[in-house]
């Protein structure tokens, strides 16, 4: 019997209205209780190993949860793997990952779900949750096959990276999934306004003649997806928010209440601007590309009244030699797995946030919009936990990342948070 | 004296005491182009590379003979000839090029930044000879060296930009370089064409040409690329013409003494009447000349030889 005790550490789980000082025990791989600290269990180490890790002034929570990650294999194993990726992740104090489907082979059947599913078991250091492609070979043209995926594995379906520009595919796919009950995630971008656009559309990207994408492209395909969730009762989640428009849509189409409608946004929405691309760092173009400052406003306010459920990282790493070049010719993506607990600690720095909503967004909110069990402390839940040092500041080296991207326009930032253990499935995971 | 920066990426990355250093020795190097022998040994034993990934006639010629002038070696990197269709990236052909000895790059690319790019990655000067839909920086240079001469200052001068604002790196130096010096800029072109937004860097905005010339002192003509044409931008270039086209009765609404310019290449009877473009206003030629002298300035400026 392997046991482990979390002790004196500021415990944040919104699953059971905690926030305190506790104890935190594991026991083979499961949460074995979370009790009032300093409580002695009756007879003590009777047999088995016993290991203590000392929480006190860190916060204890539960696993961080991903929805929104690309792993890249198969298909793109020099930007990343299933190994290298999932490694990443726990450095990042996330112990569960949900991996987007535009890969090579485009994970639109059983076999590619199964093999993520055996790498991840096989190579993988945390939980894997592959997202199903809505169409084969993400074409748009018809649907894959929703069953035979979810059995496999898959926990939602998700166009991510190649968005379904025809609504009656949509409708049919928001229609189709009710009978497993999974999301749709949307990945909202009307193609023909986005067209050639490398980062958001306005004065400086005129004046850095680079092509622009409106908020508009995104905006558009927030309000179709809405309305196709109220047509079909489907469950939609809106990926990647980035705009101040998209959750005034959201916000009006949850007060109306009609849809189950969810909303993500990933950590450089709410920490950069458009500014960040006046140099041509290709660093800081991604899709949907960073907005200007009432947009990051907007998103703040939309993860603090609730609109907005969940922080992803939407992590896309690329390499070196791709991201070093011209920027019309590099590609989308930001490697975010690594940064994500330092940014999003910002929103409770700056009150955006209590511990407990950011515990919510990261963990628990995400794990039920993807079905899964995790995301939550609960005695007999598995043994996912992240124990954040919040009192050491440290600049962002993204040389060093574990993950294979080391594209980061955080790179020198000075962050304050950052995980000293992180826990994953019972296996205690200790940096520096 | 030299300038600022290493490199010349851009008229936004200038000050205006950079940009009448510039216009200056120009000035001075005019001088020399109207000698018998036009060459000086300003730059002997200097290398510069003319790094074209775009089709380009004048400017690369311009800058060749710039260089020469100055005794300076050049060497013409041709794209479709280079090691670039093997695949080579931009950074890696760079290093190349200096690792030759090279001490001045000038480079013309089709995407906005590349300048940026290389500069970061050199230590050789790099010179942007027009990058996507960004810069032209010596074109405005040359444009203001014109105007000048045509009107002894730009200070405030009225000067009407007409056409394709939105793609064009040559209007978009010119702006940025007339608001420096104090000119007033009007953007005059189909909205389609004419991002509204550039207001905001304090420039007017006109769809009317006929209002947009009213009192003008230059009239910048811009070229219409006609790829743009059937791509929803204007109808056609018939219409175009109808509504942005420069002829002599347009003209007439300008100041009296109003100058003609146009980077050129024209497409006559498209954005510009063939007896406009070639009337007592146009300046057109003058604009070629003073490019060389410009070039000659900007490299010059940029080798930290002192003469």
């Amino acid at each position: 019997m392997v046991r482990v005790l979390i002790a004196e550490g500021r415990v944040i789980d919104p699953s059971q209205g905690i926030d305190g000082v506790r104890d935190v025990v594991i026991e083979d791989g499961k949460i074995k209780e979370v009790r009032e600290r300093g409580k002695r269990e009756g007879g003590k180490k009777a047999g088995g190993s016993r290991n203590v890790i000392a929480a006190e002034g860190m916060l204890v929570l539960p696993g961080l949860v991903d929805m929104h990650v690309h792993l890249r294999e198969p298909g793109f194993e020099y930007k990343e793997t299933i190994k290298t990726g999932t490694a990443a992740a726990l450095r990042g104090g996330i112990t569960s990952v949900c991996c987007m489907p535009n890969t090579n082979p485009v994970n639109d059947n059983s076999s590619v779900t199964e093999f993520i599913r055996k790498r991840a078991v096989q190579e993988g250091s945390c939980s894997v949750f592959p997202v199903g492609a809505i169409t084969k070979g993400q074409r748009g043209e018809e649907l894959a096959e929703f069953t035979m995926m979810y059995e496999a594995g898959c926990m939602a379906f998700s166009d991510d990276g190649r968005p379904v520009t025809d609504g009656m595919m949509m409708r049919r796919a928001l229609e189709y999934s009710k009978i497993l009950g999974a999301p749709v995630i949307s990945h909202c971008e009307d193609l023909s306004l986005s067209a050639g656009g490398v980062m958001n559309e306005g004065l400086l990207s005129v004046t850095l003649g680079l092509k622009g994408i409106p908020s508009q492209a995104e905006e558009i395909m927030v309000a179709r997806d809405i309305a196709l969730a109220e047509l079909t009762g489907g469950r939609l989640h809106i990926a990647h928010v980035s705009t101040a428009r998209s959750v005034e849509i959201i916000r009006a189409a949850k007060k109306r209440g009609i849809a189950d409608i969810t909303a993500e946004t990933c950590p450089h929405y709410f920490s950069i601007t458009e500014e960040a691309v006046r140099n041509y760092d290709t660093n800081a173009r991604v899709n949907p590309p960073l907005r200007r400052k009432r947009d990051v406003e907007a998103i703040m306010e939309g993860l603090r009244d609730g609109t907005i459920d969940a922080i992803a990282t939407d992590h896309a790493p690329h390499h070196m030699d791709e991201k070093q070049r011209e920027f019309d010719l590099a590609p989308s993506g930001i490697s975010g797995l690594e940064t994500s607990i330092g940014l999003s600690m910002r929103l409770v720095d700056d009150g955006v946030l209590s511990l407990t909503q950011l515990v919510e967004k990261m963990a628990f909110n995400p794990s039920a919009i993807a079905g899964l069990s995790k995301g939550t402390l609960k005695p007999g839940s598995d043994a996912d936990v992240t124990i954040v040092d919040t009192k050491t500041e440290y600049s962002v080296d993204a040389v060093r990342f574990v993950s294979k991207g080391k594209n980061s326009p955080f790179d020198s930032w000075v962050l304050h948070a950052r995980p000293a253990v992180t826990i994953c499935n019972g296996k205690v995971h200790r940096w520096e | 004296m030299s300038l600022k920066s290493k490199d010349l990426t851009g008229i936004k990355e200038l000050d205006t005491e950079d940009i009448e250093l510039i216009l200056d020795t120009a000035a001075g190097f005019k001088d020399v182009l109207g000698r018998d022998i036009k060459k000086v040994p300003a730059l002997r034993g200097k290398t510069a590379v003319n790094l074209f990934y775009e089709p380009s006639t004048r400017t690369r010629t311009s800058f060749e003979l710039a260089a020469k002038r100055l005794s300076t070696d050049v060497v013409n990197f041709s794209v479709s000839t280079s090691s670039v269709v093997k695949g080579e990236s931009l950074r890696d052909t760079a290093l190349t090029i200096q690792a030759l000895g090279a001490a001045l790059i000038i480079v013309r690319h089709p995407c906005s930044g590349a300048p940026h790019f290389l500069a970061r990655h050199l230590e050789a000067s790099v010179i942007n000879a027009g990058d996507g839909t960004d810069e032209h920086p010596t074109q405005a240079l040359l444009d203001l060296l014109t105007m000048r001469e045509k009107r002894g200052g730009i200070k405030g001068l009225e000067v009407a930009i007409v056409g394709d604002i939105l793609h064009s790196r040559v209007a978009k130096s010119n702006i940025y370089a007339l608001l420096k010096l104090g000119a007033g800029v009007r953007l005059i072109g189909p909205p389609t064409l004419v991002p509204s937004c550039m207001e905001e860097l304090g420039v007017r905005i006109f769809s009317d040409m006929d209002a947009g010339l009213e009192d003008a002192d230059i009239i910048m003509m811009l070229r219409i690329q006609m790829e743009r044409q059937g791509k929803g931008f204007f109808p056609s270039k018939e219409e175009y013409f109808k509504n942005w086209g420069l002829t002599a009765r347009r003209l007439m609404l300008a100041r009296k003494n109003a100058v003609v310019m146009h980077p050129g290449p024209m497409n006559r009877g498209v954005e510009i009447a063939s007896d406009v473009a070639d009337g007592r206003r146009s300046a057109i030629l003058e604009q070629v000349t003073n490019g060389l002298a410009v070039r000659m300035a900007v490299l010059y400026l940029l080798s930290g030889v002192k003469w």
